[in-house]
C-alpha cells in the first residue's frame, strides 16, 4: 500500500490540490483523504470493474469494438473529410492535451470551442468589454471582509470552496476567518449557501442586471426609485454602503449569472460595479468556474491563437466571435459536418436541437467512459482519465496553474487524451500528405509515495 | 555535424571590437568557430550587414497578465491575423501576439532571445507553458520579488543569509533568471488599493521601505552572485515629476560594485527608463528630465537602462504595477484588468493609445529618443519598448531608424502637438547612431547586462551561433537619410540563425527552431532548513496551493539551459 | 450604372463566406474574374460561380457598380463586407455580418438579416426590409469604438444590444427592438419606433436614444430630467427626456414618448 499526497482532484475549478489518495498493492485506489463527497466519487470509480477500455466503431447502426488503429483512422478520415469540423470540450483534461486540440483544429480548418460556451463564455465576452479586476484565491483566504455570492452555489457546487479559500479559512489579516468577514448572498432562489448568510437578498428572476445598476447608482448617490427588481430602496442602499465600507470586497459569480437573461451583460456590469468600489475600497471579482480546466482550455487557446474559445479556423487563420463561432451556435445553424468530442459531454448538456445535429453528422468521442455523447458518436476512443492516470497543467478558477498529477497507471491499452489526438492528428497529416513529425509526447510513471516537485537539494535536509 | 559559412559581410561585433570590416563568420553545429571545412553551406552576405542574434532584455511575451492582454483585447486580432504556413501556425494580435506570431516575429527582426520581464512566482508555470510553446527563440523570465512577503519579512528582520536562500530557493522554484523588482512594496501596498509613490514610503503592514527592499535585494543578488544584476521597474512609474523618485532610486547603489566585475557591469537595470523621466507637476505642466537622468547613468558606470521607447501606437499596458494601471484607467476611461496574486505582486492591464496628436505622447515619445541619446555609452542604454507598454516590439525597426537619423527624428517631431517641441530638448539632440552602437543596444550590451556576454550577443569563437545578416549595405546606403529603408531592413532578415539553425530567410520562417528556457539554478546544493521551515509555513497557513505543488516541474523545462553561478 | 446580377444556383451548402461579394471587389473584373472571386464554405474554396450565375457586366469604378443577389441568402455571410462604395440589393435574406465594417455605399436586404448586421460601419447606408439579428451596428468584440457612421434602417424588427459601443452614425428601427439597445453607447442616435426591451441605454455615456413606444422593465440609471417635444420623420411627439447611465456616469439622453 502507498498513499499519494499533493494530489489535484481532477472535477472542479476549485482544484484543490491536497488530496491524499491510498494507492492497494494491486493498485487499486483504496481511500482518498480531504477531498469533497464528489472528488472522492471521482477517485473510487475510476477503476471501476465495468470501465469501457476498447475503443468501438459505429457499424451498421451499432456502435462495436474495433483495435485502436482502426479508430484512429476512422477519426483522421472523418476530420480529413470534413468541410468544416468541429472541436468541442477539453475542459476536463490537460493543457498539454489541449495544445495538441488547437494544432489538430488547425491542422483540419475546423473550430476548436471548449465548454466555456455553456458556463462561463459570458464571462469572457465581459471581460472584451469592460477587464476584469480579480486576484488569486489566497488573497480572498489573507484579506477579505466582504464575500459576496452572486448567482452561484459553492455549498453544492464547489463543496471545499468556502472552507479553502473563501469563507471560513483563516488568512493573514482575517486570523479569526468567518468572524472577519460578512458574508452576502444574492440569488433568485434561497441556495444553500444563502442559508447562513449575514445577508441575503432575493431579487426577481431576471433582473440582476436592474439590481446591480441600482447599487452603481446607491454608490453615486442615488437617486433611486422605490424599489429595483423586487428589492426595496433601503436595502439597495444599505448593501450598496456595506459593499463601499469594507476593507477588501469580493463578488464570486457564477452560472446564475452568466446563464440568465442577458448573459454576460449580468457580468459586465457585475464587473463594472467591482470597478466602481475600488474608487472607496478595494473589491474584487471572480468567477466560479465548473470543470476543472476549462480555465486552462481558455489559457491555451489565448496564448496559441489570440482568442479564448469559440476560434473558428476555416480559413486559415484564427477567427472569433461567440455567437457565430461557438459550438452551441454552429451545431444549432447546422453549421458543422463532422464533431470531435473529447473531455465533455453535450449529449448531456446541450439543447436537444443541438444534441440532433450532433447525431446527425461524423462524430467521434475520446472519452473515460460512456456517455450520452459516446454513445450517438461514429467514433469512440476510451481514454486515461487526467488527474488519476496522466499528469499534466490545469488552471484554477483563478488561473493558477497547478500539475495534474498520474496516480496509478490507466488500464493495459488505454491512451491518454493528448496520444489519441496526437495520433489522430498524425494521422490526417498522413492523409493530408504532409510530411508527419516525430513522436515528442513523454509518459511520466505514476509517482511513488510523497510526490514532490523538488530537487533532492530543495528537500528538507534531514 | 552542420556547417555554415557566412561569408564577405560588414560585420559588426562590439564585444570583439569589430566595426564593419568584412568578414567571415563560421558555424559548426550550435556554435561560432574558427573555420569550417570546405563542404560547409556558404551563405554569401557581401554587401550586407552581420551581427549576432538580438537580444531582448525587457518584453512581456509569455505568461499570466501576457495572456489577460490578449483576452481583454480581441479587438487587437481582428484583421490583424496570420494564416498558417507550411513552417508556422496561425495567430495573430497586433499589440499583444500570440506565441508563436512572437517567436516569429523576433526571428524575422534577427532576434534570437527575448526575455519575459515580469513572472509571479505562483504563476510561473503559466509562464514556462507559454515560453515552452514559443518557437525559435531562447527566452528567461524575471521571477517578481520586490512585493514578496517573506522577501519583506528577512529584508525587515535584517536576516541577509535567509533572504540569499529564499531568493535562491524562489528562482530553482519559478525556474526564473533573475531578481526583478516592480513597484517595490507598493504592488503589496495596492493589496489594500494603496501604493508606495516615493521609496520612502512604508509597506503597510510590513513597516519596510521600498528604499529597503532594493537594496537589501540587491546585496542578496551580488551575495548569490548572479549572472544579471536586479532588475528595477521603479516607484511611481508614469506620473509628472517622477524623476526626482528615479535619481532617489539611482542613488540607493551609486558606488556598489558588481561581485563578479567580469561577467557584467552593473548592479541594477532600470527598466524602461523612459516611463520614470518625467518632469513637471500635472499632464498640463507635463515635460522631459531626461537630461539629469542620463547624466546620472553617465556618472554611475555600475547601472544600465533599457529605454522603453514610445513608438505612437495603440498599445497594450501591462504590468505588475497594479496601481499604476488603475491609475491608468482612471486617466483614459478604457477597460482595465487587474490581477493581484497571493502574498507576492500584482498585476493591471489596460489598452492605451500613444495618440502623435496629444502633447503626452509626443513628449514621451520625445523622452525615449533623449534618454538614449544622451547617455554616452550604448553599451548602458539597450532598445525595448517594455513590450507592449510603450509601443509593441515589432517596432524596434523603426526606433533603430529615428535612433541612425536626426532628420527622420525632426520630420516626425513637425507632426506632433504643438506644445511638444517647448517641453523637449530632442530637436537639439543632432547625435545619430551607427551600426555598431545599434550592435551593442542590442546585442553586445543586453547580453554583457545579463551575464551572458561569453555565450551571446557577439561573433567570436564560443559564441552561440545566433547570426542575423540584414540587407543593406552600409558602404552605399546612407542611414541618416533613409530611415524608411533602415525600417525595412531591420523588419526581415536576409538570414536569421539561431543556435546553428537557418530560421528565416528573407523574412520567411523555414524551421521550427531549437528554442531553449534559461535559468538559474544558484542554491549551490544546499538548503538552510531554517529557510525551509519559514517557506512551509508561508504554505500552510497564507498560500493556496500546498508547498509540494508549488515549484515549476522540470517538465516544464524541458529544453532548459541552466546557468549556475559560482560563488566563491 | 452597370448591374452585376448574382442568381443563386440551385445547390446545397452548410453556409458561405461572400466577403469578396462588394462592389470595390468586383471593379475593374471582367464578368469570368468575377465569377473566379473565392467564395468560401468553412475550410474550402470555391469560385462565386460554382454557387451563383453571374450576368451583367462590371465597371472600373466601383460607384458604378451595382450587384443584385437575386434570391434569399440567409446562409451566405459577410455580403457587403467593408464596402466602401456602389450599390448592393439582395432580393430575399442574408445571413450574419452583411454590410459588417462598411465604409460606403448602399446596401439594401429586401429579406431579413442575420446578427451583427452593420457591425463597426464608418458610413454608407444598409437598409434592412425585414427584420434584423442581434447586434445590428454593433462593435466588434472588446472594442469601445463601434458604430463610427452611416445609417442602418430596419423595417421590421431588431435583436438584442443594437448599437454596442456606438460612437456615431445612426440606427432606425421601424419595429421593437429587445434588449440592450444602444448598450456602452458613447455617441450616435438610435431611433426605436416601436417598443424596446429592458435596458435601453445600459451603460451609455453619451448619444441620444428615442423610443416612440414602450420601454419593458425601466432601469434604475436614467434619471428624469424634464418633458419636452421632439421633432421625428416630419411629426411632432411629446417625449420625457431622461439622462442615464447614472450607474456609469453617463450623461446620454433617452427621448421616451411611451405610445
Amino acid at each position: 500500500m502507498r498513499t499519494a499526497t499533493d494530489v489535484v482532484c481532477p472535477f472542479c475549478g476549485t482544484l484543490c490540490d491536497d488530496i491524499e489518495v491510498d494507492v492497494d498493492d494491486a493498485e487499486k485506489i483504496c481511500a482518498t483523504r480531504n477531498a469533497c463527497i464528489i472528488g472522492d466519487n471521482k477517485f473510487m470509480t475510476a477503476q471501476a470493474p465495468d470501465r469501457h477500455l476498447h475503443p468501438r466503431i459505429r457499424r451498421g447502426g451499432e456502435l462495436v469494438e474495433s483495435t485502436m488503429d482502426e479508430a484512429i483512422n476512422k477519426a483522421a478520415e472523418i476530420l480529413v473529410n470534413a468541410k468544416h469540423p468541429l472541436l468541442y470540450g477539453w475542459s476536463s483534461t490537460h493543457c498539454e492535451a489541449q495544445e495538441a486540440g488547437m494544432a489538430l483544429a488547425e491542422g483540419v480548418g475546423g473550430t476548436m470551442d471548449n465548454t466555456s460556451v455553456c458556463c462561463h463564455g459570458p464571462s469572457v465576452l465581459a471581460i472584451h468589454t469592460v477587464g476584469i479586476s480579480s486576484c488569486t484565491l489566497g488573497e480572498i483566504i489573507n484579506r477579505a471582509d466582504i464575500v459576496l455570492y452572486w448567482g452561484c452555489n459553492p455549498v453544492n457546487a464547489h463543496p471545499r470552496h468556502m472552507s479553502r479559500y473563501s469563507l471560513y479559512k483563516r488568512g493573514f489579516f482575517t486570523e479569526r476567518g468567518k468572524s472577519d468577514r460578512t458574508e452576502i448572498v444574492i440569488d433568485v432562489r434561497r441556495t444553500e449557501t444563502a442559508q447562513k448568510a449575514d445577508i441575503f437578498l432575493q431579487p426577481e428572476q431576471g433582473r440582476d442586471y436592474e439590481l446591480m445598476n441600482a447599487l452603481r447608482v446607491a454608490f453615486r448617490g442615488g437617486p433611486l426609485p422605490e424599489s429595483v427588481a423586487g428589492i426595496p430602496r433601503a436595502e439597495i442602499e444599505k448593501v450598496a454602503q456595506m459593499l463601499k465600507d469594507g476593507r477588501f470586497g469580493i463578488l464570486f459569480f457564477g452560472m446564475g449569472l452568466t446563464m440568465t437573461r442577458g448573459k454576460h451583460r449580468n457580468i459586465d456590469i457585475a464587473i463594472s460595479l467591482t470597478a466602481d468600489l475600488n474608487t472607496y475600497t478595494k473589491f474584487l471579482i471572480m468567477a466560479m468556474r465548473g470543470h476543472y480546466n476549462v480555465a486552462g482550455a481558455d489559457q491555451v487557446s489565448l496564448w496559441e491563437c489570440g482568442f479564448p474559445y469559440a476560434v473558428d479556423f476555416a480559413r486559415g487563420f484564427p477567427r472569433y466571435n461567440p455567437g457565430e463561432s461557438s459550438a452551441t451556435d454552429i451545431l444549432a445553424r447546422k453549421e458543422a459536418d463532422a464533431a470531435l468530442i473529447i473531455a465533455a459531454d453535450p449529449g448531456a448538456h446541450f439543447p436537444i436541437d443541438m444534441v440532433r445535429t450532433l447525431a446527425s453528422i461524423p462524430m467521434i468521442a475520446i472519452d473515460p467512459h460512456v456517455t450520452p455523447t459516446t454513445e450517438i458518436a461514429s467514433v469512440h476512443i476510451p481514454s486515461a482519465i487526467v488527474g488519476i492516470e496522466d499528469a499534466g497543467s490545469a488552471y484554477r478558477m483563478d488561473n493558477v496553474p497547478i500539475r495534474m498529477r498520474k496516480v496509478v497507471e490507466p488500464p493495459e491499452g488505454v491512451l491518454t487524451d493528448q496520444e489519441i489526438i496526437e495520433r489522430i492528428h498524425r494521422r490526417v497529416m498522413e492523409l493530408q500528405g504532409l510530411e508527419v513529425p516525430e513522436v515528442t509526447a513523454v509518459k511520466e510513471p505514476a509517482e511513488a509515495l510523497a510526490p514532490s516537485a523538488f530537487d533532492d537539494i530543495l528537500q528538507r535536509a534531514t | 555535424m552542420s556547417e555554415i559559412l557566412v561569408k564577405n559581410g560588414y560585420v559588426y561585433d562590439p564585444k570583439n571590437g569589430v566595426n564593419g570590416d568584412v568578414m567571415d563568420i563560421a558555424i559548426r553545429d550550435d556554435k561560432i568557430v574558427d573555420a569550417v571545412s570546405p563542404t560547409a553551406k556558404v551563405i554569401d552576405a557581401s554587401g550586407k550587414v552581420v551581427m549576432a542574434g538580438g537580444i531582448d532584455i525587457h518584453a512581456h511575451i509569455a505568461g499570466p497578465k501576457v495572456n489577460v492582454g490578449r483576452n481583454m483585447r480581441p479587438e487587437d486580432k481582428l484583421f490583424n491575423t496570420s494564416k498558417r504556413g507550411k513552417m508556422t501556425r496561425s495567430g495573430g494580435g497586433f499589440s499583444v501576439p500570440s506565441v508563436f506570431e512572437t517567436g516569429y516575429v523576433y526571428s524575422r527582426m534577427g532576434y534570437t532571445q527575448a526575455n519575459e520581464a515580469a513572472m509571479p512566482p505562483l504563476l510561473a508555470r503559466h509562464t514556462h507553458e507559454e515560453m515552452a510553446d514559443t518557437p525559435l527563440i531562447d527566452q528567461s523570465a524575471y521571477t517578481l520579488l520586490g512585493n514578496n512577503w517573506l522577501v519583506m519579512e528577512y529584508i525587515k528582520r535584517g536576516e541577509k543569509d535567509k533572504l540569499n536562500a529564499f531568493v535562491a530557493w524562489m528562482l530553482h522554484a519559478t525556474k526564473g533568471y533573475c531578481v526583478k523588482l516592480v513597484n517595490p512594496g507598493g504592488s503589496e501596498a495596492w493589496g489594500w488599493g494603496m501604493n508606495c509613490v516615493n521609496i520612502s514610503d512604508p509597506v503597510p503592514y510590513f513597516d519596510v521601505m521600498p528604499s529597503e527592499i532594493i537594496s537589501g535585494l540587491a546585496e542578496a543578488n551580488e551575495a548569490l552572485n548572479l549572472p544579471t544584476s536586479i532588475h528595477l521597474h521603479a516607484n511611481n512609474l508614469g506620473h509628472p515629476g517622477n524623476y526626482q523618485t528615479t535619481l532617489d532610486s539611482i542613488k540607493l547603489l551609486e558606488g556598489v560594485l558588481p561581485r563578479d566585475g567580469k561577467i557584467r557591469d552593473q548592479v541594477i537595470n532600470f527598466a524602461h527608463m523612459q516611463f520614470h523621466s518625467y518632469g513637471g507637476t500635472t499632464w498640463k505642466d507635463f515635460e522631459t528630465e531626461a537630461q539629469p537622468i542620463a547624466d546620472s547613468i553617465n556618472k554611475n558606470k555600475n547601472m544600465t537602462v533599457d529605454v522603453g521607447f514610445v513608438t505612437l501606437d495603440e498599445t497594450t499596458t501591462m504590468t505588475a504595477d497594479g496601481p499604476m494601471e488603475y491609475y491608468l484607467h482612471n486617466t483614459n476611461h478604457l477597460k482595465w484588468a487587474n490581477a493581484d496574486i497571493e502574498l507576492e505582486t500584482a498585476a493591471g492591464v489596460v489598452p492605451y493609445i500613444y495618440s502623435p496628436k496629444i502633447s503626452v505622447c509626443g513628449i514621451q515619445w520625445a523622452i525615449g529618443l533623449e534618454l538614449a541619446l544622451l547617455i554616452d555609452d550604448p553599451m548602458q542604454a539597450f532598445i525595448t519598448t517594455d513590450h507592449p507598454n510603450a509601443g509593441p516590439f515589432r517596432r524596434y525597426p523603426r526606433i533603430i531608424s529615428w535612433l541612425m537619423s536626426n532628420q527622420a527624428r525632426l520630420d516626425r517631431l513637425e507632426t506632433l502637438h504643438k506644445v511638444v517641441p517647448d517641453r523637449v530638448a530632442i530637436g537639439g539632440i543632432s547625435r545619430v547612431f551607427d551600426f555598431y552602437d545599434i550592435a551593442k543596444m542590442t546585442r553586445a550590451g543586453p547580453a554583457r547586462a545579463l551575464g551572458l556576454g561569453d555565450m551571446k550577443g557577439h561573433l567570436g569563437v564560443g559564441a552561440d551561433a545566433d547570426v542575423a545578416i540584414y540587407n543593406y549595405n552600409p558602404k552605399t546606403m546612407d542611414p541618416t537619410t533613409d530611415p524608411a529603408g533602415i525600417e525595412k531592413t531591420f523588419k526581415n532578415t536576409a538570414y536569421t540563425i539561431k543556435g546553428g539553425d537557418i530560421v528565416v530567410i528573407d523574412g520567411e520562417v523555414v524551421s521550427k527552431g531549437n528554442k531553449r528556457t534559461i535559468w538559474v539554478d544558484a542554491t549551490n546544493g544546499s538548503m538552510d532548513p531554517a529557510v525551509l521551515d519559514d517557506i512551509e509555513k508561508k504554505f500552510v497557513r497564507f498560500y493556496s496551493v500546498t508547498m509540494n505543488n508549488y515549484p515549476v516541474q522540470d517538465e516544464y523545462v524541458a529544453r532548459g539551459l541552466v546557468v549556475k553561478p559560482e560563488v566563491a | 450604372m452597370k448591374k452585376v446580377t448574382l442568381r443563386p444556383k440551385d445547390k446545397e451548402y452548410m453556409f458561405l463566406d461572400a466577403d469578396n461579394v462588394t462592389p470595390d471587389n468586383f471593379a475593374g473584373k471582367t464578368l469570368d474574374e468575377v465569377r473566379a472571386v473565392e467564395i468560401y464554405e468553412g475550410n474550402r474554396t470555391y469560385a462565386l460561380g460554382d454557387y451563383f450565375d453571374v450576368i451583367g457586366e462590371t465597371d472600373p469604378d466601383p460607384n458604378e457598380i451595382g450587384i443584385v443577389i437575386d434570391g434569399s441568402v440567409p446562409k451566405v455571410k459577410y455580403i457587403g463586407m467593408k464596402m466602401s462604395a456602389g450599390k448592393l440589393l439582395v432580393k430575399g435574406s442574408v445571413g450574419m455580418y452583411a454590410g459588417g465594417w462598411m465604409t460606403g455605399g448602399r446596401l439594401r436586404v429586401n429579406g431579413d438579416a442575420g446578427a451583427y448586421a452593420g457591425i463597426a460601419m464608418e458610413g454608407g447606408e444598409l437598409v434592412i426590409d425585414g427584420n434584423a439579428g442581434d447586434y445590428v451596428g454593433a462593435n466588434y468584440r472588446g472594442d469601445w469604438r463601434g458604430m463610427k457612421g452611416g445609417k442602418i434602417v430596419v423595417s421590421g424588427n431588431a435583436g438584442s444590444d443594437i448599437g454596442e459601443a456606438m460612437v456615431g452614425g445612426e440606427i432606425v428601427v421601424k419595429g421593437n427592438a429587445d434588449l440592450q439597445a444602444g448598450i456602452h453607447a458613447h455617441g450616435g442616435k438610435i431611433v426605436i419606433e416601436g417598443d424596446a426591451e429592458s435596458r435601453v441605454g445600459a451603460q451609455m455615456t453619451k448619444g441620444d436614444i428615442i423610443v416612440l413606444g414602450k420601454i419593458g422593465y425601466w432601469l434604475p440609471g436614467f434619471i428624469y430630467k424634464k418633458d419636452d417635444q421632439i421633432d421625428y420623420d416630419g411629426k411632432q411627439y411629446a417625449v420625457k427626456v431622461y439622462q442615464g447611465d447614472r450607474g456609469e456616469g453617463g450623461k446620454g439622453t433617452l427621448y421616451y414618448a411611451g405610445a
